[in-house]
């Protein structure tokens, strides 16, 4: 255990895991890793033991639990707090997700796609009238999911400043006092949100929360509140990334673009194997609350347990080849969205997002580049979601 | 062959209706639906993919 590497560690490339966790996968299936305030925990890198571990009820996502692990300082700031959700086990978890689920399901997705596709358009053509150049991020990867989840919760365009900015403080802060501060003026920015719904109902999930959670007593003020922050959180920052990331990836790939402009049907395949790819919530954690025997090792009760998702969705075991990018392939179960109970609420929604959004994007502009050589592009640190912090593009 | 759904494990993630659409879909509350006919598979070869796709463990199989 002391020759333990660093974890989080930034990407050298942005669609590529660090270098430096490259013991860990000659290592593997479970390695132990050194998180920033020196404790050391499990890093699961093989894609069979994830896959189990992951769905085994042993392992708890409770981050109130005192022996959870802290994966950076700013995580302080919101273990606090209970998360609903994501931050709770069943049967808690399962009743808070069921109230959800029907939002969320395919056929509720399918029938969001002329917006999206209404709202991708509205984007590009603004971008198309005043460019080139552009700026992606702030131009079409952010605000494609933000207005998608904002138009679903029922939660007001106009404020995406506000809530973006302190979305971003929340994921990306060096200290715990500005996550802090971020989250508490997200919650009393919800919390007035939910007071007016409560006077004045709208259509959108939060109105049918209030009206079908909140009255009837299922679902208490503080929970609707920190519930409602995660889910605009995880719906736009998360697509965000992918959007951003995935077209940077692809044409820094114009063998695999031109493959996947020339055959349209590959499209779901190309996303499903982008999301494997660049795994951009890159280091799922999780507590034991047993003695767990797996990989010929043993979990103890309290020890931290990491997934490394950018590893174990290059298991070598799993894929052929799997640091190449290959539109091509059958990128099916990937760990991208996780696995087990807690895997993404919003997984249907953001493969629809994506799908619309880097379809439309390369039809309208085929001749869309970057702007600047790759290497000036800044992306992001290694210990919050990955992606592009800028993508100037030019055509 | 005879499938099996245990729907309060079902965590609607839509993985099985994604994965095999011939067999699977989901109802209108967003869990897990064997297609009207479908419910020995229909030999569908994308059958046992969808069941390792769910995340939860929902579905069983059980060849007669």
């Amino acid at each position: 255990m002391t020759e333990a590497i660093a974890y989080f560690q930034g990407r050298t490339c942005p669609y590529h895991p660090p270098a430096g966790y490259q013991p860990l996968r000659d290592a593997g299936p479970l390695a132990h890793v050194t998180l920033y305030d020196g404790r050391k925990v499990w890093a699961v890198t093989g894609h069979s033991e994830a896959r189990t571990l992951l769905s085994d009820p042993r392992l708890s996502s409770d981050r109130q639990n005192p022996a959870f692990p802290a994966p950076f300082a700013r995580f302080a700031a919101l273990r606090q707090v209970r998360s609903p959700l994501i931050g709770v086990d069943d049967p808690e978890h399962n009743t808070q997700r069921r109230m959800l689920i029907p939002s969320f399901s395919v056929k509720r997705t399918a029938a969001l796609r002329p917006q999206i596709q209404q709202i991708v358009d509205g984007l590009l053509d603004r971008m198309l009238a005043q460019g080139p150049p552009a700026e992606l991020v702030s131009a079409f990867a952010l605000p494609v999911p933000s207005m998608v989840i904002c138009s679903l919760l029922g939660v007001p365009y106009s404020d995406h400043e506000f809530f973006e900015e302190a979305s971003r403080r929340l994921l990306r802060s060096r200290t715990a006092e500005e996550a802090e501060e971020a989250r508490i003026r997200l919650e009393d920015y919800f919390d007035e949100l939910v007071a007016h719904k409560e006077k004045t109902p709208g259509e959108g999930l939060l109105d049918e929360l209030v009206h079908d959670e909140l009255r009837t007593g299922a679902l208490d003020r503080e929970d609707l509140v920190r519930l409602a922050m995660i889910l605009l959180v995880a719906g736009h920052e998360t697509t965000a990334n992918m959007i951003s990331l995935g077209t940077f990836t692809l044409l820094e790939h114009p063998g695999q673009l031109a493959r996947l402009k020339a055959e349209e049907g590959l499209l779901p395949a190309a996303v499903e194997e982008l999301l494997r790819f660049l795994s951009i919530a890159d280091g799922l954690l999780r507590v034991a609350m047993a003695d767990i025997e797996i990989g010929g090792q043993v979990i103890r009760a309290d020890d931290g347990v990491l997934f490394p998702t950018s590893l174990i969705n290059r298991d070598d075991g799993a894929y052929p080849a799997p640091d190449e990018l290959d539109v091509g392939r059958s990128a099916r179960h990937h760990v991208a969205f996780g696995f087990g109970i807690h895997q993404c609420l919003g997984q249907n929604l953001a493969r629809a997002e994506m799908e619309i959004a880097l379809r439309s994007l390369f039809d309208r502009i085929p001749d869309l580049r970057l702007a600047v050589p790759a290497a000036e592009i800044p992306f992001k640190p290694g210990d919050t979601l990955q992606g592009m912090i800028e993508l100037p593009l030019a055509w | 062959m005879r499938i099996t759904i245990d729907t309060d494990v079902c965590i609607g993630a839509g993985q099985c209706a994604l994965t095999a659409p011939g067999v699977f879909t989901q109802d209108d509350d967003g869990f897990s639906e064997l297609l009207p006919g479908r419910e020995d598979g229909a030999g569908d070869p994308m059958l046992r993919e969808a069941v390792r796709a769910c995340p939860v463990q929902a579905i069983t199989v059980a060849d007669d």
